[in-house]
């Protein structure tokens, strides 16, 4: 290679020409900065930082959203609209549990994890894993099993960022809910999740699930 | 011949009275004071029956009633939640009656591992109870009270 043959420096491959420009970038990065002052850089890297992480979060904040999940017809046909019949979505005092209550962890280190599974699930969607109601349906049971083991893992806890066991009031539940919380609930031997599958979305083929026939 | 008249003064009787019937007003305990040709408003929904107790057969046959609310209960291909109570084998958890074992016999009367298909959906006869003053009296007597009427004092 040569400055001389212009034609051998183009014909060069281009991993090559990357890793050119990789330790052109390196050595720049190593050398002390004979332009700016410290205190410029410092407070460069500041503000730079603020508008990044202020960025990252403004973006972050943005998924987590029923408008965001209902973006996609895979949640809006399926999941959102079976949702919307059931006690989560309408009742009589109006609060409303929309798709992220559920299913993203409110608690920071826990919500980057589970956003990073959710990549997946943009792959799902560029890729048309579950882009038709047979296809979702054939994978309702996989995709059931890992937010049961999610919630069982976690001792339900998106069920409990409202539902206390503190707070639950058990003479005001009839008769069935009372005894059952008493005996499973309060003595920490069963978690939401073991009894209350399929109370916001219709369950899978339940052949083979704990609990079920 | 004679019949003739009277024939025809009987149909316009009788086709008089059933036109006023439709503008009559029939209160009846359903429809309330509705005319017969009007929709009336929707009655209010009432609260459903959410209790242990079983409820008293009308008669031996009679499947039993629902004590408690079924809302939301997904009975389907997919699943049952009622069995997720009254199946066999979660009775010791949820200490709610067992499915009858007839509902294990096919309609041979052989009996299956589990519940019939036939007798898979709950609901086709079993039925939760809303808690209502029945609109219509129902002077139905079960067939103790009958046979204690034929004679007093009882006998079985």
């Amino acid at each position: 290679m040569s400055a001389t043959d212009p034609a051998a420096a183009s014909r060069r491959s281009s991993p090559a020409r990357i890793w050119g420009f990789v330790v052109e970038l390196w050595d720049v990065l190593r050398r002390p900065s004979s332009v700016f002052g410290l205190g410029v850089l410092v407070l460069a890297g500041f503000v730079a930082g603020v508008v990044f992480w202020g960025g990252f979060n403004t973006a972050l904040e943005l998924t987590p959203t029923e408008k965001f999940c209902t973006g996609c017809h895979e949640m809006r046909d399926n999941v959102f609209s079976e949702l919307k019949t059931t006690i989560h979505f309408s009742n009589r005092s109006g609060v409303r549990a929309s798709c992220p209550d559920c299913h993203v962890p409110h608690d920071w280190t826990d919500k980057i994890a589970r956003k990073m599974q959710a990549s997946k699930e943009v792959w799902g969607h560029l890729f048309g894993t579950i882009n038709t109601r047979e296809k979702f349906v054939d994978r309702r049971l996989e995709l059931a099993l890992h937010e049961w083991a999610r919630f069982k893992a976690n001792d339900s806890l998106e069920c409990r960022n409202c539902h206390s066991a503190e707070s639950m009031d058990i003479t005001r539940q009839s008769p069935r809910a009372s005894v059952a919380h008493q005996r499973f609930l309060f003595t920490n031997e069963k978690t939401c999740i073991d009894c209350h599958k399929g109370i916001a979305h219709h369950l899978p083929d339940m052949r083979g699930v704990p609990g079920w026939q | 011949m004679i019949g003739k008249p009277w024939l025809l003064a009987l149909a316009i009787i009788s086709a008089t009275a059933s036109t006023s019937l439709v503008a009559q007003t029939v209160s009846s305990g359903l429809r309330g004071s509705t005319p017969l040709n009007e929709e009336g408003p929707a009655a209010p929904m009432t609260p459903m029956r959410n209790t242990i107790e079983k409820e008293v057969r009308n008669y031996p046959e009679q499947p039993p009633v629902i004590p408690h609310a079924i809302e939301g209960y997904q009975i389907d291909i997919n699943g049952n939640k009622c069995l997720s109570c009254h199946a066999r084998a979660r009775t010791g958890e949820s200490q709610a009656p067992m499915v009858s074992i007839t509902h294990f016999m096919d309609r041979d009367g052989q009996f299956l591992a589990s519940v019939s298909p036939r007798r898979f959906f709950c609901t086709e006869c079993h039925v939760p109870q809303n808690v209502v003053k029945p609109p219509v009296d129902n002077d139905f007597v079960d067939i103790d009270t009958m046979l204690g009427r034929a004679t007093p004092g009882g006998r079985r």
